[in-house]
Protein backbone atom coordinates (compact mmCIF):
# COMPACT_ATOMS: atom_id res chain seq x y z
CA UNK A 1 0.00 0.00 0.00
CA UNK A 2 2.69 2.44 -1.05
CA UNK A 3 2.00 5.84 -1.64
CA UNK A 4 3.41 6.13 -4.82
CA UNK A 5 -0.17 4.65 -5.86
CA UNK A 6 -1.75 7.77 -4.27
CA UNK A 7 -2.69 10.39 -7.20
CA UNK A 8 -0.58 13.54 -7.66
CA UNK A 9 -1.11 15.15 -3.97
CA UNK A 10 -3.49 16.91 -3.03
CA UNK A 11 -2.45 16.42 0.59
CA UNK A 12 1.11 16.25 1.94
CA UNK A 13 1.10 12.61 2.60
CA UNK A 14 4.59 11.29 1.14
CA UNK A 15 6.63 8.13 0.36
CA UNK A 16 7.96 7.03 3.44
CA UNK A 17 6.17 8.76 5.85
CA UNK A 18 5.75 7.26 9.64
CA UNK A 19 2.75 4.44 9.42
CA UNK A 20 0.33 5.77 12.18
CA UNK A 21 -2.00 3.33 12.08
CA UNK A 22 -1.57 -0.37 11.17
CA UNK A 23 -3.90 -2.95 11.31
CA UNK A 24 -3.11 -6.46 10.53
CA UNK A 25 -5.23 -9.34 9.63
CA UNK A 26 -8.47 -8.60 12.08
CA UNK A 27 -11.14 -10.79 12.50
CA UNK A 28 -14.04 -9.48 14.79
CA UNK A 29 -16.77 -11.72 16.24
CA UNK A 30 -20.17 -11.24 18.02
CA UNK A 31 -21.49 -13.96 19.36
CA UNK A 32 -21.79 -15.99 16.11
CA UNK A 33 -21.30 -12.80 14.12
CA UNK A 34 -18.60 -12.80 12.28
CA UNK A 35 -18.38 -9.10 11.51
CA UNK A 36 -14.56 -8.98 9.95
CA UNK A 37 -13.41 -11.47 8.66
CA UNK A 38 -9.78 -10.32 8.18
CA UNK A 39 -8.84 -7.32 7.13
CA UNK A 40 -5.59 -5.14 6.99
CA UNK A 41 -5.33 -1.13 6.55
CA UNK A 42 -2.23 1.12 6.91
CA UNK A 43 -2.41 4.74 7.72
CA UNK A 44 0.86 6.80 7.10
CA UNK A 45 1.08 10.46 8.01
CA UNK A 46 -1.06 12.82 6.28
CA UNK A 47 -3.25 10.25 4.50
CA UNK A 48 -6.82 10.29 4.70
CA UNK A 49 -8.04 6.88 4.59
CA UNK A 50 -11.97 6.33 3.75
CA UNK A 51 -13.66 3.45 4.32
CA UNK A 52 -16.93 3.02 2.31
CA UNK A 53 -19.13 0.17 2.18
CA UNK A 54 -22.96 -0.95 2.88
CA UNK A 55 -25.00 -1.22 6.12
CA UNK A 56 -23.37 -4.08 8.13
CA UNK A 57 -20.11 -4.69 5.81
CA UNK A 58 -18.23 -3.76 9.41
CA UNK A 59 -16.76 -0.25 8.47
CA UNK A 60 -17.70 1.05 11.86
CA UNK A 61 -16.45 -1.87 13.83
CA UNK A 62 -13.22 -1.59 11.79
CA UNK A 63 -12.77 2.05 13.06
CA UNK A 64 -13.96 1.03 16.44
CA UNK A 65 -11.68 -1.50 16.68
CA UNK A 66 -8.60 0.87 15.91
CA UNK A 67 -8.92 2.40 19.75
CA UNK A 68 -10.26 -0.88 21.32
CA UNK A 69 -13.83 0.75 21.86
CA UNK A 70 -14.39 -2.68 20.18
CA UNK A 71 -12.04 -5.51 21.63
CA UNK A 72 -10.67 -7.21 17.99
CA UNK A 73 -11.22 -10.87 18.74
CA UNK A 74 -7.67 -11.29 16.71
CA UNK A 75 -5.27 -9.26 14.56
CA UNK A 76 -3.00 -7.30 15.10
CA UNK A 77 -3.29 -2.84 15.82
CA UNK A 78 -0.41 -0.67 15.73
CA UNK A 79 -1.03 2.59 16.26
CA UNK A 80 2.25 4.80 16.17
CA UNK A 81 4.76 1.72 15.67
CA UNK A 82 3.36 0.84 18.98
CA UNK A 83 1.31 -2.79 18.97
CA UNK A 84 -1.82 -2.81 21.35
CA UNK A 85 -0.98 -5.72 23.89
CA UNK A 86 -4.29 -8.23 23.88
CA UNK A 87 -5.21 -11.09 25.59
CA UNK A 88 -7.96 -13.15 26.56
CA UNK A 89 -9.74 -12.97 29.55
CA UNK A 90 -11.51 -15.81 32.06
CA UNK A 91 -14.13 -16.09 29.69
CA UNK A 92 -12.16 -15.99 26.45
CA UNK A 93 -12.87 -12.94 24.65
CA UNK A 94 -9.66 -10.59 23.93
CA UNK A 95 -9.29 -7.52 26.00
CA UNK A 96 -6.32 -5.50 26.02
CA UNK A 97 -3.52 -6.46 28.56
CA UNK A 98 -2.33 -3.29 29.75
CA UNK A 99 -5.15 -0.69 30.70
CA UNK A 100 -3.17 2.56 30.89
CA UNK A 101 -1.31 1.17 27.34
CA UNK A 102 -4.76 1.39 26.12
CA UNK A 103 -5.47 4.95 27.29
CA UNK A 104 -2.12 6.31 26.33
CA UNK A 105 -2.93 5.18 23.08
CA UNK A 106 -6.44 6.51 22.90
CA UNK A 107 -5.39 10.09 24.22
CA UNK A 108 -3.68 10.41 20.62
CA UNK A 109 -6.65 9.21 18.56
CA UNK A 110 -9.42 11.72 17.91
CA UNK A 111 -12.30 10.15 17.76
CA UNK A 112 -15.66 12.09 16.52
CA UNK A 113 -18.92 9.67 16.76
CA UNK A 114 -22.02 9.60 14.63
CA UNK A 115 -23.95 11.15 17.28
CA UNK A 116 -21.40 13.77 18.53
CA UNK A 117 -21.37 12.02 22.05
CA UNK A 118 -20.88 15.93 23.80
CA UNK A 119 -21.07 15.65 27.21
CA UNK A 120 -24.14 17.30 28.14
CA UNK A 121 -23.70 18.70 31.37
CA UNK A 122 -20.69 20.65 30.55
CA UNK A 123 -20.37 24.08 28.19
CA UNK A 124 -18.90 23.60 24.74
CA UNK A 125 -15.47 24.86 26.39
CA UNK A 126 -15.77 22.76 29.19
CA UNK A 127 -16.15 19.76 26.40
CA UNK A 128 -13.26 21.00 24.90
CA UNK A 129 -10.63 21.12 27.79
CA UNK A 130 -12.08 18.23 29.63
CA UNK A 131 -9.56 16.20 28.17
CA UNK A 132 -6.46 18.53 28.02
CA UNK A 133 -6.97 19.40 31.34
CA UNK A 134 -7.56 15.92 33.29
CA UNK A 135 -6.54 13.50 31.35
CA UNK A 136 -3.43 15.18 29.38
CA UNK A 137 -2.34 17.27 32.45
CA UNK A 138 -2.49 20.98 30.48
CA UNK A 139 -2.56 23.39 32.46
CA UNK A 140 -6.00 25.48 32.69
CA UNK A 141 -5.37 28.52 31.20
CA UNK A 142 -3.82 27.37 28.76
CA UNK A 143 -6.32 24.57 27.72
CA UNK A 144 -9.32 27.47 27.75
CA UNK A 145 -7.20 29.73 25.45
CA UNK A 146 -6.28 27.16 22.83
CA UNK A 147 -9.89 25.66 23.03
CA UNK A 148 -11.01 29.11 22.25
CA UNK A 149 -9.00 29.25 18.85
CA UNK A 150 -10.70 25.54 18.21
CA UNK A 151 -14.09 27.03 18.80
CA UNK A 152 -13.56 29.50 16.60
CA UNK A 153 -12.10 28.11 14.06
CA UNK A 154 -14.81 25.65 13.50
CA UNK A 155 -17.14 29.22 13.61
CA UNK A 156 -18.69 28.65 17.29
CA UNK A 157 -16.61 31.44 19.30
CA UNK A 158 -19.92 33.25 20.51
CA UNK A 159 -21.47 29.92 21.59
CA UNK A 160 -18.25 28.88 23.92
CA UNK A 161 -20.63 29.05 27.15
CA UNK A 162 -23.86 27.41 25.94
CA UNK A 163 -24.93 23.84 26.35
CA UNK A 164 -24.89 21.16 23.88
CA UNK A 165 -28.72 20.67 23.95
CA UNK A 166 -29.02 23.92 22.91
CA UNK A 167 -27.44 23.42 19.66
CA UNK A 168 -28.07 22.44 16.05
CA UNK A 169 -26.88 18.84 15.55
CA UNK A 170 -24.16 20.66 12.90
CA UNK A 171 -23.26 22.78 15.91
CA UNK A 172 -22.61 19.85 18.35
CA UNK A 173 -20.74 17.40 15.63
CA UNK A 174 -18.16 21.27 14.75
CA UNK A 175 -17.75 21.08 18.56
CA UNK A 176 -17.01 17.75 18.96
CA UNK A 177 -14.48 18.11 16.01
CA UNK A 178 -13.18 21.18 17.88
CA UNK A 179 -12.84 18.35 21.19
CA UNK A 180 -11.06 15.98 19.30
CA UNK A 181 -8.56 18.27 18.00
CA UNK A 182 -7.65 19.42 21.36
CA UNK A 183 -5.84 16.21 22.45
CA UNK A 184 -3.51 17.06 19.38
CA UNK A 185 -4.34 13.83 17.90
CA UNK A 186 -1.80 12.02 15.81
CA UNK A 187 -4.65 10.67 13.99
CA UNK A 188 -8.06 11.36 13.33
CA UNK A 189 -11.08 8.69 13.79
CA UNK A 190 -14.27 9.75 11.79
CA UNK A 191 -17.53 7.34 12.25
CA UNK A 192 -20.24 8.39 10.20
CA UNK A 193 -19.33 11.90 10.96
CA UNK A 194 -22.35 13.49 9.67
CA UNK A 195 -25.26 10.21 9.32
CA UNK A 196 -26.90 11.47 12.14
CA UNK A 197 -27.77 15.11 10.57
CA UNK A 198 -30.52 17.13 8.71
CA UNK A 199 -29.02 17.49 5.07
CA UNK A 200 -28.66 20.62 5.25
CA UNK A 201 -26.36 20.64 8.26
CA UNK A 202 -23.72 18.02 6.69
CA UNK A 203 -22.16 20.98 4.65
CA UNK A 204 -21.07 22.90 7.36
CA UNK A 205 -19.71 19.39 8.83
CA UNK A 206 -18.16 18.44 5.44
CA UNK A 207 -16.14 21.59 5.41
CA UNK A 208 -14.86 21.70 8.61
CA UNK A 209 -13.35 17.94 8.01
CA UNK A 210 -12.20 18.63 4.30
CA UNK A 211 -10.32 21.87 5.65
CA UNK A 212 -8.45 19.31 8.11
CA UNK A 213 -7.62 17.14 5.20
CA UNK A 214 -6.37 19.81 2.89
CA UNK A 215 -4.02 20.89 6.16
CA UNK A 216 -2.27 17.52 5.87
CA UNK A 217 -3.74 16.16 9.06
CA UNK A 218 -3.92 11.69 9.17
CA UNK A 219 -7.54 10.89 9.14
CA UNK A 220 -9.61 7.43 8.65
CA UNK A 221 -12.96 8.51 8.18
CA UNK A 222 -16.07 6.11 7.61
CA UNK A 223 -18.21 7.67 5.65
CA UNK A 224 -21.17 7.46 3.42
CA UNK A 225 -20.66 10.76 1.47
CA UNK A 226 -19.15 9.11 -1.28
CA UNK A 227 -18.52 12.52 -3.27
CA UNK A 228 -16.98 13.58 -0.04
CA UNK A 229 -14.78 10.53 0.17
CA UNK A 230 -13.75 11.19 -3.18
CA UNK A 231 -12.49 15.16 -2.71
CA UNK A 232 -10.37 14.57 -0.11
CA UNK A 233 -9.45 10.81 0.13
CA UNK A 234 -5.94 9.86 -0.62
CA UNK A 235 -7.15 6.32 -0.24
CA UNK A 236 -10.68 4.66 -0.36
CA UNK A 237 -11.33 0.98 0.84
CA UNK A 238 -14.37 -0.89 0.06
CA UNK A 239 -15.55 -2.97 2.90
CA UNK A 240 -18.10 -5.57 1.89
CA UNK A 241 -19.26 -8.76 4.39
CA UNK A 242 -16.45 -8.21 6.65
CA UNK A 243 -13.62 -8.16 3.85
CA UNK A 244 -11.44 -5.78 1.58
CA UNK A 245 -13.28 -6.10 -1.34
CA UNK A 246 -11.73 -3.30 -3.39
CA UNK A 247 -9.36 -0.70 -2.03
CA UNK A 248 -7.01 2.24 -4.11
CA UNK A 249 -7.09 5.60 -4.61
CA UNK A 250 -10.35 7.55 -5.08
CA UNK A 251 -10.17 8.35 -8.83
CA UNK A 252 -9.40 4.60 -9.57
CA UNK A 253 -12.17 3.21 -7.07
CA UNK A 254 -14.95 5.72 -8.06
CA UNK A 255 -13.45 6.24 -11.80
CA UNK A 256 -12.91 2.78 -12.79
CA UNK A 257 -13.99 0.17 -10.32
CA UNK A 258 -13.13 -3.19 -10.61
CA UNK A 259 -15.68 -5.63 -8.65
CA UNK A 260 -19.07 -6.53 -9.73
CA UNK A 261 -19.71 -5.66 -5.71
CA UNK A 262 -18.47 -1.98 -6.00
CA UNK A 263 -19.98 -1.00 -9.21
CA UNK A 264 -23.32 -2.24 -7.81
CA UNK A 265 -22.63 -0.17 -4.86
CA UNK A 266 -21.45 2.88 -6.21
CA UNK A 267 -23.99 2.79 -9.05
CA UNK A 268 -26.71 2.34 -6.15
CA UNK A 269 -25.64 5.43 -3.94
CA UNK A 270 -25.02 7.56 -6.59
CA UNK B 1 -48.44 27.35 74.65
CA UNK B 2 -46.19 28.01 77.59
CA UNK B 3 -45.86 24.14 77.16
CA UNK B 4 -43.60 24.71 74.14
CA UNK B 5 -41.23 27.05 75.70
CA UNK B 6 -37.78 26.30 75.02
CA UNK B 7 -37.36 27.60 78.42
CA UNK B 8 -38.15 24.80 81.77
CA UNK B 9 -40.42 23.83 82.61
CA UNK B 10 -41.34 24.24 78.76
CA UNK B 11 -40.17 21.48 76.29
CA UNK B 12 -39.46 23.43 73.51
CA UNK B 13 -35.48 22.85 74.37
CA UNK B 14 -36.28 19.07 74.29
CA UNK B 15 -38.43 18.84 71.14
CA UNK B 16 -35.74 20.96 69.29
CA UNK B 17 -32.80 18.43 70.55
CA UNK B 18 -34.89 15.65 69.36
CA UNK B 19 -35.22 17.45 66.09
CA UNK B 20 -31.37 17.67 65.93
CA UNK B 21 -30.96 14.42 66.96
CA UNK B 22 -33.15 12.96 63.72
CA UNK B 23 -31.21 15.28 60.86
CA UNK B 24 -27.79 14.02 62.03
CA UNK B 25 -29.30 10.23 62.27
CA UNK B 26 -30.90 10.89 58.87
CA UNK B 27 -27.92 13.05 57.55
CA UNK B 28 -25.75 10.45 58.17
CA UNK B 29 -28.08 7.62 56.94
CA UNK B 30 -28.27 9.41 53.63
CA UNK B 31 -24.55 9.93 53.11
CA UNK B 32 -23.63 6.11 54.41
CA UNK B 33 -26.58 5.25 51.82
CA UNK B 34 -25.19 6.83 49.20
CA UNK B 35 -21.84 5.53 49.44
CA UNK B 36 -22.99 2.25 49.52
CA UNK B 37 -25.61 2.97 46.98
CA UNK B 38 -22.75 4.39 44.22
CA UNK B 39 -20.98 1.23 45.27
CA UNK B 40 -23.37 -0.83 44.85
CA UNK B 41 -24.93 0.23 41.91
CA UNK B 42 -21.30 0.04 40.36
CA UNK B 43 -21.36 -3.47 41.43
CA UNK B 44 -24.50 -4.55 39.71
CA UNK B 45 -23.56 -2.98 36.56
CA UNK B 46 -20.07 -3.94 35.92
CA UNK B 47 -19.33 -6.11 38.73
CA UNK B 48 -18.55 -9.83 38.45
CA UNK B 49 -21.03 -12.95 39.00
CA UNK B 50 -20.44 -13.38 42.69
CA UNK B 51 -20.30 -9.40 43.34
CA UNK B 52 -23.63 -9.26 41.57
CA UNK B 53 -24.95 -12.26 42.98
CA UNK B 54 -24.17 -10.86 47.14
CA UNK B 55 -25.71 -7.33 46.00
CA UNK B 56 -28.48 -9.01 44.74
CA UNK B 57 -29.27 -11.06 48.19
CA UNK B 58 -28.05 -7.59 50.19
CA UNK B 59 -30.94 -5.49 47.78
CA UNK B 60 -33.42 -7.88 48.39
CA UNK B 61 -33.23 -9.02 51.91
CA UNK B 62 -33.03 -5.64 52.59
CA UNK B 63 -35.92 -4.28 50.66
CA UNK B 64 -38.19 -7.56 51.67
CA UNK B 65 -37.84 -7.24 55.90
CA UNK B 66 -39.92 -4.46 57.18
CA UNK B 67 -37.32 -1.79 58.87
CA UNK B 68 -38.22 -1.83 62.25
CA UNK B 69 -37.97 -5.41 62.39
CA UNK B 70 -34.26 -4.89 60.91
CA UNK B 71 -33.39 -1.72 63.10
CA UNK B 72 -34.31 -4.17 65.97
CA UNK B 73 -32.33 -7.17 64.31
CA UNK B 74 -29.36 -5.10 63.71
CA UNK B 75 -29.25 -2.85 66.70
CA UNK B 76 -29.45 -5.76 69.29
CA UNK B 77 -27.59 -8.02 67.41
CA UNK B 78 -25.44 -6.07 65.53
CA UNK B 79 -24.06 -4.81 69.27
CA UNK B 80 -24.27 -7.72 70.52
CA UNK B 81 -22.39 -9.56 67.81
CA UNK B 82 -19.59 -6.49 67.81
CA UNK B 83 -19.51 -7.28 71.50
CA UNK B 84 -19.08 -10.52 70.98
CA UNK B 85 -16.31 -10.51 68.78
CA UNK B 86 -14.53 -8.09 71.02
CA UNK B 87 -14.79 -10.26 73.63
CA UNK B 88 -13.36 -13.25 71.63
CA UNK B 89 -10.38 -10.98 70.29
CA UNK B 90 -9.72 -10.27 74.49
CA UNK B 91 -10.98 -6.54 73.65
CA UNK B 92 -13.16 -4.39 76.08
CA UNK B 93 -16.24 -4.20 75.52
CA UNK B 94 -18.25 -0.79 74.24
CA UNK B 95 -20.93 0.87 74.32
CA UNK B 96 -22.14 1.66 71.26
CA UNK B 97 -23.66 4.82 70.79
CA UNK B 98 -27.22 5.35 70.18
CA UNK B 99 -25.98 7.78 67.08
CA UNK B 100 -23.54 5.53 65.47
CA UNK B 101 -25.63 2.50 65.76
CA UNK B 102 -28.85 4.65 63.86
CA UNK B 103 -26.45 5.89 61.36
CA UNK B 104 -25.23 2.53 60.95
CA UNK B 105 -28.38 0.50 61.04
CA UNK B 106 -30.67 3.64 58.45
CA UNK B 107 -27.51 3.82 56.17
CA UNK B 108 -27.17 0.27 55.62
CA UNK B 109 -31.20 0.11 54.72
CA UNK B 110 -31.02 3.24 52.55
CA UNK B 111 -28.03 2.15 50.91
CA UNK B 112 -30.04 -1.05 49.16
CA UNK B 113 -32.89 1.49 47.87
CA UNK B 114 -30.50 3.87 46.99
CA UNK B 115 -28.30 0.97 44.99
CA UNK B 116 -30.80 0.55 42.58
CA UNK B 117 -32.26 4.64 42.34
CA UNK B 118 -28.47 5.04 41.21
CA UNK B 119 -28.43 1.71 38.97
CA UNK B 120 -31.58 3.24 37.12
CA UNK B 121 -29.80 6.21 36.88
CA UNK B 122 -26.50 5.06 35.16
CA UNK B 123 -29.11 3.17 32.53
CA UNK B 124 -30.05 6.18 32.05
CA UNK B 125 -26.92 8.24 30.81
CA UNK B 126 -26.43 8.04 27.16
CA UNK B 127 -23.68 5.51 26.63
CA UNK B 128 -22.28 7.83 24.02
CA UNK B 129 -21.69 9.68 27.07
CA UNK B 130 -19.12 7.15 28.49
CA UNK B 131 -18.01 5.85 25.59
CA UNK B 132 -16.84 9.13 24.58
CA UNK B 133 -15.02 9.49 27.35
CA UNK B 134 -13.25 5.67 26.83
CA UNK B 135 -12.63 6.87 23.39
CA UNK B 136 -10.53 9.75 24.95
CA UNK B 137 -8.27 7.54 27.33
CA UNK B 138 -10.43 8.55 30.58
CA UNK B 139 -8.99 6.29 33.11
CA UNK B 140 -11.75 4.86 35.26
CA UNK B 141 -11.67 6.72 38.48
CA UNK B 142 -11.64 9.86 36.71
CA UNK B 143 -14.37 8.95 33.78
CA UNK B 144 -16.42 8.08 37.36
CA UNK B 145 -16.07 11.68 38.58
CA UNK B 146 -16.09 13.60 36.11
CA UNK B 147 -18.08 12.13 33.66
CA UNK B 148 -20.72 9.24 35.00
CA UNK B 149 -21.59 11.17 38.49
CA UNK B 150 -22.50 14.39 37.25
CA UNK B 151 -24.53 12.91 34.40
CA UNK B 152 -26.51 11.00 35.89
CA UNK B 153 -27.29 13.00 38.59
CA UNK B 154 -29.91 14.81 36.98
CA UNK B 155 -31.74 10.94 36.44
CA UNK B 156 -30.93 9.81 40.25
CA UNK B 157 -32.40 12.99 42.45
CA UNK B 158 -35.91 12.85 41.72
CA UNK B 159 -34.92 9.04 43.62
CA UNK B 160 -32.68 10.49 46.23
CA UNK B 161 -34.80 13.08 47.41
CA UNK B 162 -37.63 10.74 48.46
CA UNK B 163 -34.88 8.72 49.96
CA UNK B 164 -33.70 11.83 52.24
CA UNK B 165 -37.23 12.33 53.31
CA UNK B 166 -38.11 9.08 53.71
CA UNK B 167 -35.12 9.13 56.11
CA UNK B 168 -36.09 11.92 57.61
CA UNK B 169 -39.09 10.51 58.93
CA UNK B 170 -37.54 6.49 59.78
CA UNK B 171 -35.56 8.40 62.26
CA UNK B 172 -39.05 8.20 64.26
CA UNK B 173 -38.14 4.27 64.49
CA UNK B 174 -35.08 4.29 65.99
CA UNK B 175 -37.33 5.47 68.95
CA UNK B 176 -37.90 1.43 69.70
CA UNK B 177 -34.20 1.02 70.53
CA UNK B 178 -34.81 4.00 73.31
CA UNK B 179 -32.82 6.91 70.86
CA UNK B 180 -34.02 10.07 71.79
CA UNK B 181 -35.21 11.74 68.72
CA UNK B 182 -37.62 13.43 68.16
CA UNK B 183 -40.92 11.01 68.11
CA UNK B 184 -39.97 9.58 71.25
CA UNK B 185 -39.08 13.30 72.72
CA UNK B 186 -42.76 14.30 71.82
CA UNK B 187 -44.24 10.81 73.17
CA UNK B 188 -42.70 11.76 76.58
CA UNK B 189 -43.50 15.18 76.89
CA UNK B 190 -46.81 14.21 76.19
CA UNK B 191 -46.63 11.61 78.83
CA UNK B 192 -45.40 13.74 81.48
CA UNK B 193 -48.09 16.85 81.02
CA UNK B 194 -50.83 15.09 78.90
CA UNK B 195 -50.76 18.08 76.26
CA UNK B 196 -50.53 14.60 73.19
CA UNK B 197 -52.23 17.18 70.68
CA UNK B 198 -50.20 20.22 71.41
CA UNK B 199 -47.14 18.17 71.16
CA UNK B 200 -47.71 15.97 68.65
CA UNK B 201 -49.14 18.88 66.52
CA UNK B 202 -45.85 20.66 67.59
CA UNK B 203 -43.87 17.83 66.05
CA UNK B 204 -45.96 17.67 63.22
CA UNK B 205 -45.18 20.99 62.40
CA UNK B 206 -41.51 20.25 62.48
CA UNK B 207 -41.30 17.20 60.66
CA UNK B 208 -42.96 19.60 58.06
CA UNK B 209 -40.95 22.48 57.99
CA UNK B 210 -37.75 19.62 57.50
CA UNK B 211 -39.72 18.00 54.15
CA UNK B 212 -40.15 21.92 53.00
CA UNK B 213 -36.47 23.62 53.77
CA UNK B 214 -35.49 20.32 51.97
CA UNK B 215 -37.98 20.43 48.93
CA UNK B 216 -36.18 24.13 48.96
CA UNK B 217 -32.74 22.80 48.80
CA UNK B 218 -32.87 19.49 46.38
CA UNK B 219 -34.79 21.81 43.86
CA UNK B 220 -31.85 24.02 43.82
CA UNK B 221 -29.60 20.85 43.39
CA UNK B 222 -31.31 19.55 40.88
CA UNK B 223 -31.72 22.64 38.88
CA UNK B 224 -27.91 22.98 39.25
CA UNK B 225 -27.72 19.32 37.92
CA UNK B 226 -29.87 19.96 34.53
CA UNK B 227 -28.27 22.49 34.07
CA UNK B 228 -27.18 21.37 30.55
CA UNK B 229 -30.71 19.94 29.89
CA UNK B 230 -33.91 22.32 28.28
CA UNK B 231 -36.82 22.37 30.32
CA UNK B 232 -39.42 19.57 29.46
CA UNK B 233 -41.77 22.12 29.21
CA UNK B 234 -40.12 23.94 25.85
CA UNK B 235 -40.59 20.05 24.52
CA UNK B 236 -44.21 20.33 24.61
Amino acid sequence: MASATAPALKHTAQDGAAEAIHVENLHKKFGQLHVLKGVSLSARDGEVIAIIGGSGSGKSTLLRCINCLENPTSGIIRVNGEEIKLKADSHGHTVPADRRQIERIRSKLGMVFQNFNLWSHMTLIENVIEVPVHVLGVKRDEAIAQAEKLLARVGLAEKRDVYPAYLSGGQQQRAAIARALAINPRVMLFDEPTSALDPELVGEVLKVIGDLAREGRTMVLVTHEMKFAREVATHVVYLYNGLVEEEGPPEQIFGAPKSERLKQFIRNIG
Amino acid sequence: MELLSPYPPGWGEALLIGLLHSLEIALGATCLGLLIGTAGAFGKLYGGPVVRDLLAVYTTVVRAVPELVLILLLYYAGTDLINQLLAALGYQLIDISGLAAGIAVLGFVQGAYSTEVIRGAILAVPQGQIEAARAYGMPPGLMLRRITLPAMLPFALPGLANLWLIATKDTALLAVVGFKELALTTRQAGGVTKAYLTFFLAAGVLYLIVSLVSNFLIGRVEARARRGMPSIKDAR
